[in-house]
């Protein structure tokens, strides 16, 4: 019984609605796209040095590229250092915030300190950089009598900084999503609001807060200006715990001071190409960790 | 790098539509000797694309102002980017004159020549390398050797060259820059060709000359070395010596043109070919008359007096 202007307009949408997830379809594998063209073209470019220099001669303790020794060692551990060191002060300090604005702060606190965590991370990675360069470092060689202020540990500091604004707001969303009733039960049991806050919500989001130091670590890993200030960029080998207090280079500073003046195609060009793939395969654990720490607790059926 | 201004930005963007089209839509040429519209870029030679030496940059700046207020029909734009980038540009023949502090390889010119291009280089200005450390350390003078030594990790204490019983942290140029190449060569392997030396694993990259001053200024273990031109007042220069007998020079005009301080250089202009019309005539105002910019921007000029 129905007419014939509805029997049009039924395949009408449809047609719209395929159109529609269509585009959607297509600009989402476009998004995948990209980064496989981006691979796709990290490898080309950064491949031959893989063929052009030893695999020994690749992971040796010596970078020297003006003379053909590309040993990238000293530039991977370096990065690994500086990301690591900047995520162990990030942490505590990014989740105590997170906790402090999320369930501790009264309402207008919260109101004002959360744009205020938004601004930390629009500062530019330079002005940081400079800062770093001007400010902490002496601070550094100072107190604690480093031959120089330019260290492994300096760098750490601003990538530090640099990494809380995104650890704070991703954490802070995790915490949000705990369901007040985990708040409410815990008060009920008879704990205090910190029992509560430690033991019960904490603990609730702690998918959200891995994902949260992911996030920087990310951040942290890939950040080039400030660490090029700050870190010295003496290519040494960290061998010891002292090495935190020592000049280092990391892959992303070599990439960016060398990268300027290289011939294209000589096997200089190609190491860094070379690095910058290392770079790549590095975070592409890192998320893919993320990823399986947040997957496995779901699949457990974890509280969120 | 920084352009000499919009108008010379307006240029590039008018010369690269120039190269296809011819360029309409510009304020119209008042030089008398400008080649007709619509033929290629090279020869419009009322611009000048010059490109290279960071080291050089800020000087080449100074010229082409002061050039092209003395003749309003050329125009000359100047970018940095290193010795290397200017003569890469000037082999693939986008630009017309490179800066570069260093002279070109044996490949650099073989690779031009197969582009049917001569290079010609002329020396445009001398530059002497400080060695500069924090006014607090007391250290006067160094040898080369002694440098040498610092750079090559055989000397780790200020103590063994008379200094305070310090640690030595080395500052360096980054390792694609003209100054840390001739450094390395003239003073780390004292000239030696054979020498296969290098700097320290320790010594720290410092992205711009401007982190090297800055570290110097902070910090009293600190040794580092740039041009002449980039040495603040702040900082304190080292007299060197090529023996331990002496003399120990401070780096100056006088002292570099003289030839008594032994780390100084040349830094060269390269054109395509010779030069000719408007090229030709900017170089030689260069090499003349513009001289006598060249002690104001911390330089050496070609002779005394700069003129």
């Amino acid at each position: 019984m129905a007419s014939p202007r509805a029997r049009e307009r039924i395949p009408l949408s449809r047609v719209s609605e395929f159109t529609i997830e269509t585009l959607i379809r297509v600009l989402g594998f476009s998004t995948i796209g990209l980064v496989l063209l981006i691979f796709l073209f990290l490898l080309r470019e950064g491949m031959p040095v893989f063929f052009e220099v030893p695999l020994r001669g690749l992971f040796s303790s010596r970078w020297y590229p003006t003379f053909a020794i590309f040993g990238a060692l000293p530039l991977i551990l370096g990065s690994i250092l500086v990301t690591l060191l900047a995520i162990v002060i990030a942490l505590p300090l990014g989740v105590a915030t997170a906790v402090f604005v999320r369930e501790v702060a009264p309402r207008w606190a919260r109101e004002i300190l959360k744009p205020i965590i938004e601004v930390l991370a629009g500062i530019p990675s330079v002005v940081l950089g400079f800062f770093g360069m001007t400010f902490v470092a002496p601070l550094v060689r100072d107190v604690l009598g480093a031959p120089t202020g330019l260290t492994a540990f300096s760098g750490a500091i601003i990538l530090a900084y640099m990494a809380l604004p995104t650890l704070i707001s991703v954490a802070e969303d995790a915490l949000d999503s705990v369901p007040k009733s985990y708040r409410d039960a815990g008060l009920a049991m008879g704990a205090t609001r910190w029992q509560t806050i430690w033991r019960v919500v904490v603990p609730a989001a702690r998918s959200g807060i891995l994902t949260a130091v992911m996030l920087g670590m990310g951040r942290a890993i890939g950040e080039t200006m400030a660490v090029m200030m700050v870190t010295g960029n003496a290519a040494v080998m960290p061998s010891s715990l002292a090495s935190l207090f020592r000049p280092v280079r990391t892959m992303t500073a070599t990439i960016a001071a060398e990268m300027g003046e290289v011939a294209r195609g000589s096997t200089h060009y190609h190491a860094l190409f070379g690095i910058g793939i290392i770079l790549f395969v590095l975070t592409f654990f890192i998320n893919l960790a993320a990823a399986k720490a947040i997957f496995q607790k779901k699949r457990k059926g974890g509280l969120r | 790098m920084p352009l000499t201004g919009t108008t010379h930005k307006m240029a590039i963007a008018c010369l690269a539509i120039a190269l296809a089209a011819g360029c309409t839509g510009r304020q119209p040429e008042k030089g008398a000797g400008a080649p007709p519209r619509g033929s290629i870029a090279p020869a419009r030679e009322s611009s000048i694309l010059n490109t290279g030496s960071d080291t050089l940059v800020n000087l080449a700046l100074a010229w082409a102002e002061r050039y092209m207020a003395l003749h309003p029909d050329v125009r000359i734009s100047v970018t940095g980017g290193g010795s290397g980038t200017g003569i890469a540009s000037l082999i693939n023949g986008t630009i017309q004159i490179a800066n570069a502090s260093r002279e070109m390889s044996a490949e650099e010119i073989a690779e031009a020549k197969k582009n049917g291009i001569t290079p010609v280089r002329f020396t445009v200005a001398l530059d002497a390398i400080a060695v500069v450390v924090n006014p607090r350390n007391p250290v006067k003078g160094l040898t080369l050797r002694q440098i040498s030594d610092m750079y090559t990790g055989k000397i780790g204490r200020w103590s063994a060259v008379a200094g305070d019983d310090r640690p030595i942290v080395l500052l360096s140029r980054e390792s694609n820059s003209g100054t840390y190449v001739y450094f390395l060569e003239q003073v780390l392997r004292l000239g030696d060709s054979k020498a296969r030396t290098l700097f320290s694993p320790e010594t720290l990259l410092m992205p711009s000359s401007e982190g090297i001053s800055t570290e110097v200024r902070q910090n009293v273990n600190a040794i580092g070395y740039d041009g002449l031109g980039y040495v603040t007042a702040d900082l304190k220069m080292v007299a060197l010596a090529r023996t331990a007998d002496g003399p120990y020079v401070l780096p100056s005009a006088a002292t570099v043109l003289d030839k008594t301080y032994p780390v100084s250089r040349p830094l060269y202009m390269y054109t395509a070919g010779e030069p000719s019309g408007a090229i030709k005539a900017y170089l030689d105002w260069v090499m003349g008359e513009g001289q006598g910019l060249v002690t104001d921007l911390g330089f050496v000029p070609l002779r005394k007096g700069g003129q």
